[in-house]
């Protein structure tokens, strides 16, 4: 099949487009040079913007932790409903749409690929059954592998290449796709009610602190080769004067940084940029963050920005959604999963009047405005932890228009108001700059070389808004730009049309992509032994139920990569 | 003869995966590793009450038919009915649970699991409060403290306590299954010695009795795992439990709140409640605090006795006020195997875990209402579809006899209640012996269900049967709408 968009405003940063006025030809689900005009099926975006498919490089969207919170709150569901259509399947929402209705609103706002960043590596056929039920949209997942017992265990006998392999094993096994860091220890600790407190904090019963596991974790995955850096969920997250942890932990790898390249992403950093003492000194970290990540290249981060709406909150990090359930009184769910991880889920309303919750606002768009290099931080809502991912054309209106993002100010709490750096930043974000947090950045630093931009022999993802940016200024009609990404003009996958003016055309089903990483074979054959062994001590599943095949992948992408090991 | 080895077994909630089948001519002839029911299963899967031909309902009588001609006329009763009920769903795959609910959306009509008549007032208790838990091998590494209450996992999970709690060997836990052999060998001993004097002696037993005393101190207060069992009755788990507490009838929600008082260290002013001394309810209150990990598992007998959901809630709200003293979890025993599997993928395509109503073109879910028991009840559904379930044994009479009166088509491999009022029957496969598939273990861990022997002729699992329904409502309907524009 082949597809020709004519006079579209492209903006493709990985290929240094501008917005220039220029033709994309699809053919056989990828870009190409050209096609037959005659014969092509042809979509006129003159006058619209044109840019690859939406890349979410952290969105809670599928898995054991997601259904649970889907269970726990009927009351999300019942004032946001979606009706079966001749094409697609029903559903509900909001904070945590079923999966059908996920990948619906994903493909209307014009994204093609989201990672699901929390996979319990016990329960990963739980999250691929979902994710092969989130139609459209390709995805992925990252094991949770920060507290497994056998990464603590080699990292604190000094057995990184050991741990390595471990490790691989691990993401074969789940089908997974990038190294996830959580709370490091903190999660074992919880195992008994505990959490870490800093980075040298040994975590109980096995003589290792946090700073060892992220350090040992680091070089494991430059030794395997991984496509993107681990990506981390700091300690402290969530509480008070946790910047300077954010800080700590992005300088104690630094020298492990080689050619500039980056070695940690520091996931929904709104979170972790919290300055005070408590939550009355509470104040934004923001600035001393972006200093550190002006001034070094090691370190991405993601926003988490905050959306004032009843949401849903969770993570993997047990000890701090108990700590939000105290602060609270709510719902309350926790999920602790043998050997390896917990997770817990608390309902949260961000409310615009709250001193707190109008700080951690604009703290979010801070860490976005302040950070000069666009392509080291990246658009998140941590959905739905700072709220659903059907608020970023909001986001992105306050990211284009300081006037969005007054309109904003003049209702929050006056104490955040007046002591916010919003009105003193004047930075405005171009089209160019929101296809970079939006999609060429999150592509880049997740190393998908196919996905993120429109070059020759790129995936045919593209979204393709309506917005004139010749005859309308964004930053002036950030209505007309909050309207434009709501409802994608056209969205296409894989070389075909899915949306078209904001509705569905078409149920499908997008890919799952993982990493088979390939050790050298006798080791392979080694560690499986080693693990048949220990087996029954650590899981009480047997070995050969455990891994996840690949009949549970609706569509399977694997992404061969040759490790050291 | 082959064996097949790590075979999950499709029986109860603990879903223990390390059975071992011996395979001949087709059979399961030997069944390692598993409990009575486990063995009992595997071992019958080919007995006589099989269903072997799709039957059809004429004039009272069950003929049999062809397959095709059942699928044709469970496809007509489903797309002519106006609000029909999807029901059962607990015995089988996740797999066909996911076509069951797309074909219960392309009906409009209502789909329901038996959690309906089970746990469900649980699920709505979670809805209103959460849940602190976790998966069985938490419980297996770490729980020093283990409570059964209103279940009797001896007789109804049997290898749960010696997998997944006091008796499982753990990181940082150790098996109490020797301080149990202990005890028992002290009392058999006891016996003995008890009967020899008498015998040789001839003295009055009381006078032996002083000098008898157990060498085992069944204490709460001891070092190491302990097991508390609460029940109405003294079940065989009670007679393993270092601590039985013996509660009456129905009053699970004043011993669990009399718990909750002594936690937040208030004075009960009375001496008995539900029947149990306060001073037993304290010693029990002190093992809850002072354990490093606790873990809480309740049952029907705390779920459908008296309050219900009110039940639970009190139980959760036991475990969130001992989580401010120690780490406590809690989970329900989930009964079919695959119950919670069901709750799992209602759960993440529709946003709700049972009691699902389509018949407005979305999920609308609001149990009482859109509960199967409820519409039943109500006389308003006008078709049924059975899958893996004998609701009419197990539903109140009046909703069994409202289900009887409607068409109904049953899918399952036995000839039960259900299928003997039913007006079509499709046999299917047994999914864990004759078709794959996944299932989720009571604690929502997934575990592939394996496919050891081959159906037998001309019958297929659950998923391609409702696969092959929902094609055929969807051909009719078609045909439907172009008869309309014609």
């Amino acid at each position: 099949m082949e597809l020709l968009i004519r006079n579209g405003f492209v903006f493709d940063p990985i290929n240094g487009v501008n917005g220039e006025k220029m033709d994309i030809a699809v053919k056989d689900g990828k870009i190409v040079d050209k096609v037959n005009e005659s014969r092509a099926k042809t979509i006129d975006a003159t006058g619209m913007v044109v840019m690859p498919g939406g890349v979410d490089i952290h969105s809670h969207i599928a898995g054991g932790k997601v259904n649970a919170g889907r269970l726990l709150r009927p009351e999300d569901h019942f004032k946001d409903v979606e009706r079966k259509t001749a094409v697609t399947r029903s559903g509900v929402g909001y904070s945590i749409p079923s999966t059908f209705t996920t990948g619906y609103r994903y493909a209307r706002m014009g994204w093609t690929t989201v990672m699901d960043p929390a996979m319990p590596p016990l329960e990963a056929k739980h999250t691929h059954e979902e994710l092969s039920d989130t139609p459209i949209i390709d995805k992925a997942s990252y094991p949770l592998l920060g507290d497994w017992w056998f990464v603590l265990e080699y990292l604190r006998d000094g057995k990184i290449e050991e741990c390595a392999r471990h490790v691989a094993w691990m993401i074969k096994a789940t089908k997974g796709y990038a190294i996830k860091v959580v709370n490091p220890g903190g999660l074992e600790a919880w195992g008994y009610g505990r959490n870490v407190e800093s980075l040298d904090d040994p975590v109980p019963c096995f003589g290792i602190t946090p700073r060892e596991i992220i350090r040992g974790l680091c070089k494991v995955n430059k030794l395997l080769h991984l496509p993107h850096t681990i990506h981390l969920h700091t300690n402290n997250l969530g509480k008070p004067g946790n910047y300077l942890t954010a800080l700590e932990t992005m300088r104690c790898v630094e020298d492990l940084a080689e050619n500039g390249k980056p070695v940690i992403h520091i996931t929904h950093c709104q979170f972790c940029a919290f300055k005070g003492d408590d939550w009355r000194t509470f104040q934004s970290g923001a600035e001393e963050i972006a200093n550190y990540v002006n001034a070094h290249s090691h370190v991405t981060l993601d926003m988490g920005q905050v959306i004032f709406t009843d949401t849903t909150t969770m993570t993997a990090d047990g000890p701090f959604q108990y700590t939000l359930y105290t602060l609270t009184g709510n719902k309350w769910t926790n999920h602790d999963v043998e050997t390896e991880t917990s997770a817990g889920i608390v309902p949260f309303h961000y409310k615009r009047k709250s001193y707190v919750h109008a700080t951690q606002w604009s703290i979010g768009l801070e860490l976005a405005l302040l950070i000069k290099d666009p392509w080291k931080i990246m658009m998140t809502t941590d959905h739905p932890n700072g709220g659903p991912f059907t608020a970023y054309p909001r986001i992105i209106a306050w990211l284009m228009s300081r006037k969005a993002r007054e309109a904003t100010l003049r209702k929050i709490n006056p104490k955040a108001r007046s002591r916010s750096l919003l009105p003193s930043i004047s930075r405005e974000l171009d089209f160019y700059e929101i296809a970079i947090v939006t999609r060429a950045g999150q592509a880049k630093a997740l190393g998908l070389k196919n996905k993120g931009h429109l070059g020759v022999g790129a995936d045919a993802d593209i979204a393709i808004y309506n917005f004139n940016p010749e005859t309308m200024d964004p930053a002036k009609n950030y209505r007309a730009v909050r309207r434009a990404f709501k409802r994608a003009a056209y969205t296409i996958k894989g070389g075909q049309v899915v949306v078209k003016d904001g509705e569905v055309l078409k149920h499908m089903d997008g890919a799952t992509m993982w990493l088979d990483v390939q050790l050298c074979e006798p080791c392979e054959i080694e560690l499986n032994e080693n693990l048949k062994r220990r087996f029954k001590e650590y899981w009480t599943v047997e070995f050969e139920n455990y891994p996840v095949s690949e009949d549970y992948l609706a569509v399977s992408h694997p992404i061969p990569v040759k490790a050291d090991v | 003869m082959p064996v097949v080895k790590a075979v999950s077994c499709p029986v109860c909630g603990s879903l223990c995966d390390d059975i071992e089948l011996t395979i001949e001519n087709g059979e399961v002839v030997k069944v390692k590793n598993g409990c009575a029911m486990c063995e009992a299963k595997f071992l019958s899967h080919r007995s006589e009450h099989r269903i072997r031909k799709p039957l059809i309902r004429k004039d009272g009588e069950f003929v049999e038919t062809t397959l095709e001609e059942a699928i044709r006329r469970t496809a007509e009763i489903l797309a002519e009915a106006n609000y029909p009920v999807l029901y059962g769903w607990s015995n089988t795959s996740c797999e066909a649970i996911s076509v069951g609910i797309e074909l219960a959306e392309e009906v409009g009509g209502v789909i329901d699991n038996t959690a309906v008549v089970c746990h469900g007032p649980s699920l709505l208790s979670v809805q209103d409060m959460g849940i602190p838990s976790c998966t069985l091998g938490q419980i297996r590494h770490r729980a020093d403290l283990i409570i059964y209450w209103g279940c009797d996992p001896w007789s109804a999970h049997p290898r749960h306590i010696e997998r997944y709690t006091a008796f499982a060997e753990g990181r940082f836990e150790k098996s109490a299954w020797r301080g149990y052999m202990a005890k028992i060998r002290s009392l058999i001993g006891l016996k003995k010695i008890r009967s020899a004097a008498k015998r040789l002696v001839l003295k009055e037993p009381s006078e032996i009795e002083a000098r008898l005393k157990p060498t085992f101190v069944p204490s709460i207060a001891r070092e190491g795992r302990k097991l508390i069992v609460v029940d109405v009755r003294r079940t065989k788990t009670a007679e393993m439990a270092d601590f039985f507490i013996q509660v009456e009838p129905g009053k699970d929600y004043e011993l669990l709140q009399a718990l909750r008082a002594l936690v937040r260290d208030q004075e009960l002013e009375v001496d008995h409640v539900a029947g149990v001394p306060v001073e037993y309810l304290e010693e029990v209150v002190d093992a809850m605090v002072s354990c490093d990990f606790g873990a809480l598992f309740f049952g029907l007998g705390l779920t459908m006795g008296g309050a219900k959901l009110r039940n639970i809630d009190a139980a959760l709200s036991l475990i969130r006020d001992l989580n401010m003293r120690t780490k406590f979890v809690i989970m329900p025993m989930r009964g079919h195997f695959n119950v919670t599997g069901a709750n799992m993928v209602f759960t993440w395509q529709t946003g709700y875990p049972y009691a699902v109503d389509f018949s407005l073109g979305y999920p609308r879910y609001n149990p009482g209402e859109t509960s199967v028991v409820d519409v039943l009840l109500r006389g308003e559904s006008d078709a049924a579809l059975v899958v893996a379930s004998d609701p009419v044994s197990s539903f109140p009479r009046k909703a069994a006899e409202h289900l009887a009166r409607n068409p109904l088509i049953y899918v399952g491999p036995h000839m039960d209640v259900t299928a003997q009022v039913a007006d079509v029957v499709i046999p299917s496969a047994f999914v864990g012996i004759e078709a794959p598939g996944t299932a989720y273990r009571m604690d929502h861990v997934p575990i592939p269900l394996k496919k050891v022997v081959d159906p037998p002729e001309g019958v297929l699992p659950d998923e391609e049967i409702l696969r092959r329904i929902l094609s055929e409502v969807r051909k009719i309907k078609r045909e439907k709408t172009k008869a309309e524009a014609a």
